[in-house]
């Protein structure tokens, strides 16, 4: 963890004969740089403005400004759309594809960090495939699978398809923390007589904990928002949060908008909510950029 | 080790095991077990399966729904409409991300701030992205009340429900992925040999193009591949903010409808397994390039 702000010294710029010079670039890329985070900013304050406005306001038609405001479209939309019983199935998938990714992805993880063996490089890009590889590509196969093997609709075979992706997502991320665990305290905790379990579960989970939370609230914000895969075997009774919204936008015309606006605000509440816990514990930059540093 | 070898009587050879754990095969190994059943039941399985159904057929050839599917203008076409969106939006994506990457690697607290913004669209999103392109871009939204009231234009743009409303969605989720793993890749580009080419009196031009980039492109393909193979997968936002049944058909959308709205399983395993292949395609399209266009620095850089 303490590594996360260390480069920042390193690229603290140097008085050097050439910095008036280098300063001249930066002028056109300052220029592209404010003109791409603008646009991007406005597009993205323009998207979450609209439905968070839309979500309290009486009647938006044609104008700037809605006419009022209520908060009564929370409540309406909690009753039309069933969300106790919709939240309930995502916090159940949520939670069983946490646990079990986790108790695949952390010997795994465990693994690969600290041992070289024939095939790894193999086994590593087996484990990783699933990333790289567009949902949709293997999620109609897998889908098909389970329809065929009677899991679709339910919950199991929803957890089952999300832990495709979630399995190498853990993985990748645990992989950096185990190898921030100093092996020379495993290697002590042996010449004091524990066995390989003891050395597991008493020197290196502790060790690995803050990894392992915030692998947990990826993984948790991850599966509630993951769309593609849990829309393939979705059943009627067991529709997560994000695809009941997508039902309610893509047939919007039946309800009003505000209405499915109030949902996505419950929906993205969640998921703020979820990340903002995350950035206790993590530097999101070094968890994309897998490490490359 | 050597020292061991050597003190070791040359004739007795050690147990088996001991020269399995020499290579690294040790009982620690039995930790990978269930990772190595989860992706073979639930990755290559399913997979190979797929593969098997899109070449199962009613009477005919092997090859018969890849011939149909070739044969069919309206599948065919998914190519086509998928390739039109990908690449255009993949190319805006990198050419307003790199420089942005190669100049925010020196920042210190901007980077943080910057990043959490950008990590937003990533929390929330396709399907709620799509709501609230619906809203912001529809004809009674704020992008077309803007331009109506300024007198730009007379009549609402159409910028949902078509191609527009795809590649703005596209835009807006893989932008922040593509930017977050270029800025790491740009944080490993030592600035002190920009420094020294600048010493040895190389112009802004000449050090961008002879120094940062050769040292980037490793990075940059990588990043491009990754962001076509996203690209290349739409689907939720294909549906709700573009055209599914005309211009904005993907490939992804035509799998989905083969499979859950026509039940032909078989087509839809193949359109499923053509993505693979034009995917694949792609990728080595760019690593080719790359290595044509760079020559690789074998003493680069990591990562």
């Amino acid at each position: 963890m303490s590594t996360a702000t260390s480069t920042s010294p390193r690229t603290t710029p140097a008085p050097s004969p050439g910095d008036g010079k280098s300063r001249l670039r930066p002028s056109f890329t300052k220029l592209m740089t404010i003109g791409v985070l603008g646009f991007f900013l406005v597009m993205l304050a323009g998207v979450v403005g609209s439905v968070l406005l839309s979500s309290i306001a009486t009647r938006w038609l044609n104008t700037w400004l809605p006419e009022g405001y209520t908060l009564s479209w929370f409540s309406s939309a909690w009753q039309e759309f069933g969300l106790t019983q919709v939240l309930l199935v995502t916090l159940q998938v949520a939670i069983s594809v946490l646990v079990i990714t986790l108790i695949i992805a952390i010997p795994a993880a465990y693994v690969l960090a600290r041992q070289d063996f024939p095939a790894k490089r193999l086994l590593t890009v087996l484990f990783l495939l699933p990333i790289v590889v567009p949902t949709i590509t293997y999620g109609v196969p897998l889908a098909t699978l389970l329809y065929r093997l009677q899991l679709a609709q339910t919950l199991p075979g929803i957890i089952l398809i999300n832990l495709v992706p979630s399995v190498p997502f853990a993985i990748l991320i645990l992989m950096p923390f185990v190898e921030q665990v100093d092996e020379s305290l495993e290697k002590a905790a042996r010449i004091f007589g524990a066995r390989n379990w003891q050395v597991f579960a008493r020197v290196v989970l502790p060790l690995l904990a803050p990894g392992i939370i915030a692998t947990s609230i990826l993984l948790l914000v991850r599966t509630i928002a993951m769309f593609d895969l849990t829309f393939l075997v979705a059943g009627p009774t067991t529709q997560t949060l994000v695809v009941k919204l997508f039902y309610a936008v893509s047939a919007a015309g039946f309800r009003s908008p505000q209405s499915i606006d109030a949902m996505a605000v419950i929906y993205m509440a969640t998921n703020v909510l979820l990340l903002a816990v995350a950035f206790k514990f993590i530097n999101p930059s070094r968890i994309v950029g897998g490490g490359a540093h | 080790m050597a020292t061991r070898t050597a003190a070791a009587p040359p004739s007795a050879l050690p147990p088996l095991n001991k020269r399995l754990a020499e290579q690294g095969v040790t009982p620690r190994l039995l930790l990978l077990l269930p990772a190595v059943v989860f992706a073979l039941g639930l990755f290559v399985y399913p997979f190979l399966y797929g593969l098997g159904l899109s070449f199962t057929t009613d009477g005919g050839s092997l090859w018969s729904n890849y011939r149909e599917f070739f044969s069919d203008p309206y599948l065919r076409g998914t190519i086509w409409l998928t390739v039109r969106l990908a690449v255009p939006a993949v190319l805006i994506i990198l050419v307003a991300a790199t420089p942005l990457a190669l100049a925010m690697r020196g920042a210190g607290r901007g980077k943080q701030t910057i990043t959490v913004i950008l990590l937003f669209p990533i929390t929330i999103g396709t399907v709620l992205l799509s709501d609230g392109l619906l809203d912001f871009l529809g004809a009674a939204g704020w992008v077309n009340r803007f331009l109506l009231d300024t007198g730009l234009i007379d009549q609402p743009l159409q910028l949902i429900h078509n191609y527009w409303g795809v590649m703005f969605a596209i835009i807006i989720t893989d932008f922040p992925f593509v930017f977050l793993l270029l800025l790491s890749y740009a944080s490993g580009i030592d600035p002190a040999y920009e420094r020294a080419a600048a010493v040895f009196g190389a112009s802004a031009r000449q050090r961008f193009l002879r120094v940062t980039l050769p040292l980037f492109a490793p990075g940059l393909a990588t990043t491009a591949s990754l962001a076509f193979v996203l690209a290349f997968g739409t689907f939720p936002s294909a549906l709700l903010v573009g055209e599914p049944a005309g211009s904005t058909r993907t490939m992804g959308v035509a799998a989905y409808s083969e499979a859950f709205q026509q039940f032909d399983y078989p087509m839809a395993s193949t359109v499923a397994m053509l993505m693979a292949g034009v995917e694949l395609l792609v990728i080595v399209i760019i690593l080719g390039l790359r290595s044509r266009l760079v020559p690789t620095l074998s003493s680069g850089r990591k990562g």
